[in-house]
């Protein structure tokens, strides 16, 4: 089997990952905060620990703004729905996953004005279009750090530039780039990262984390829920320190530490040459397919430009017909459709058939992708 | 003469954070349940020797890990 859809989620996990896991509940199975006996504060370090591993992964001083959510979806709804008011102003891309588009539309239905600055067919984003649509009335700019359907990265630096100089804050949706490439989120001037713990940063599914830089007043950002943190239980208010502020209810501890085990995983590895090895498997990937005349390849077909992801169509097939056949017929796992992602599908000019969508990760050879190109030449020629 | 002193803190993490800050710098700490009869929180705080209270409540400050009190025990 060769699994390429590790865009959706990494498979297989490195070992150490469900080790840790398993070793959390055995060796530290209490309830963090909330009791004091020694099970409770086993659990407690845990976490804490996490929060200091994220934190310096992501180059930010404090590890309390460190706060675990469970994926990338829920920490862009805390910011979103945290931060904006009815009347506020939002400027956003034409290349997001609907994790940020869906809370946009549903706030713009509650009085917040969006503005979607469009994008290039390849994913790419015209930096001076975003000059033009931030002004001193935004009040945010959310955008995908890397489109989870063509790979494309985006300028994220350059547009924090422009939020800040505007007075905007800056949320990066890094769903795909975190652990992938390096984010050093003050010196690229990120103000809110958004990042999953399930795909490149090795962990488990159910666990991810928005990030909260220093600049960033947290008074501005109400909790999505409220509920029980182990602390100041004598009020029925929800406390304001981080980070129980936005960790109502027991915490995902299994979660955390199965992400723990994976960044530090990859810290051993070094992300730089991971990013090298995807960079060798994408230029594999782009040439192969280069060679079948039947396929169109989408995005900015530049591995420097881009994440490991890669999305094609055939000019013979439905993109649901050949993911079903590469799985059944030859093992080769790939995700076909929209991948939750329309406005960036009507970007790329792709709506509503879709692309078949591959995406190899860190344990992928260059041989596997050998065998892919095969499999697909294969399946689209008959 | 009073043994121990006791550290309360507003959040969990921060009572880990200060565990180890104070660990690493070498003083005997201890993660204790919160004392009920100092605050109704239901988490943990931290043991220290009261002889050392000026030195543990300098290096938090330093270290700016936030905190809710200190009492003798």
């Amino acid at each position: 089997m060769i699994y390429l859809d590790n865009a959706a989620t990494s498979w297989p996990k490195p070992p150490e990952v469900t080790n840790a896991m398993a070793d959390a509940l055995e060796r530290a199975g209490g309830n963090p905060g909330r009791s004091g006996h020694r099970l409770s504060i086993a659990a407690a370090r845990e976490i804490y620990e996490a929060r200091e591993d994220i934190a310096s992964l992501f180059h930010v001083s404090d590890p309390l703004r460190v706060i675990f959510t469970c994926n990338a979806t829920h920490a862009i709804n805390i910011a979103l729905k945290g931060l904006l008011k009815p009347g506020d102003r939002v400027v956003t891309t034409a290349m997001e996953h609907n994790a940020v588009m869906r809370p946009l539309r549903s706030l713009e239905r509650q009085g917040i004005h969006l503005t979607v600055v469009p994008c290039a067919r390849d994913g790419s984003l015209d930096v001076n279009k975003m000059v033009k649509a931030v002004n001193s009335q935004t009040r945010l700019v959310v955008m995908i750090h890397a489109s989870n359907v063509s790979g494309t990265i985006l300028p994220v630096v350059e547009v924090a530039a422009i939020a800040r100089q505007a007075g905007a804050l800056l949320l990066a949706d890094a769903a795909q780039t975190a652990g992938a490439v390096s984010i050093d989120m003050p010196a690229m001037g990120i103000d809110l990262l958004a990042f999953t713990g399930h795909k490149e940063l090795q962990g488990p599914p159910g666990i991810g984390g928005l990030v909260i830089g220093n600049a960033v007043d947290v008074l501005q950002i109400e909790p999505l829920i409220c509920g029980g943190t182990g602390s100041r239980s004598e009020t029925e208010e929800q406390p304001g320190e981080l980070p129980d502020k936005y960790e109502a209810g027991t915490p995902n501890l299994v979660g955390v530490a199965g992400l723990r085990a994976g960044v530090r995983w990859l810290r051993e590895r070094g992300i730089e040459s991971i990013e090298n090895h995807m960079k060798e498997l994408l230029k594999e990937l782009l040439e192969g397919l280069s060679q079948i005349p039947q396929i169109k390849v989408y995005g900015t077909l530049d591995p420097e430009k881009s994440m490991g992801i890669v999305s094609f169509t055939a000019a013979n097939k439905r993109v649901s017909e050949i993911g079903m056949r590469l799985d059944e017929e030859y093992g080769v796992l790939c995700r076909v459709g929209l991948h939750c992602a329309p406005a960036a599908h009507k970007t790329i000019g792709s709506f509503p058939e879709g692309m078949v969508r591959l995406s190899p990760g860190v344990f992928t050879t260059v041989e596997d992708i050998h065998t892919a190109i095969k499999a697909i030449e294969a399946v689209v020629r008959t | 003469m009073i043994g121990y002193g006791v550290v309360l803190f507003h959040t969990t993490s921060s009572a880990i954070r200060a565990e180890k800050l104070l660990e690493r710098e070498g003083y005997a700490v201890k993660l204790i349940p919160t004392p009920r009869e100092l605050s109704s929180d239901c988490g943990i705080a931290l043991r220290f020797d009261w002889s050392q209270q000026e030195q543990v409540r300098s290096s938090l400050d330093a270290a700016g890990v936030e905190i809710d009190s200190i009492h003798p025990l």
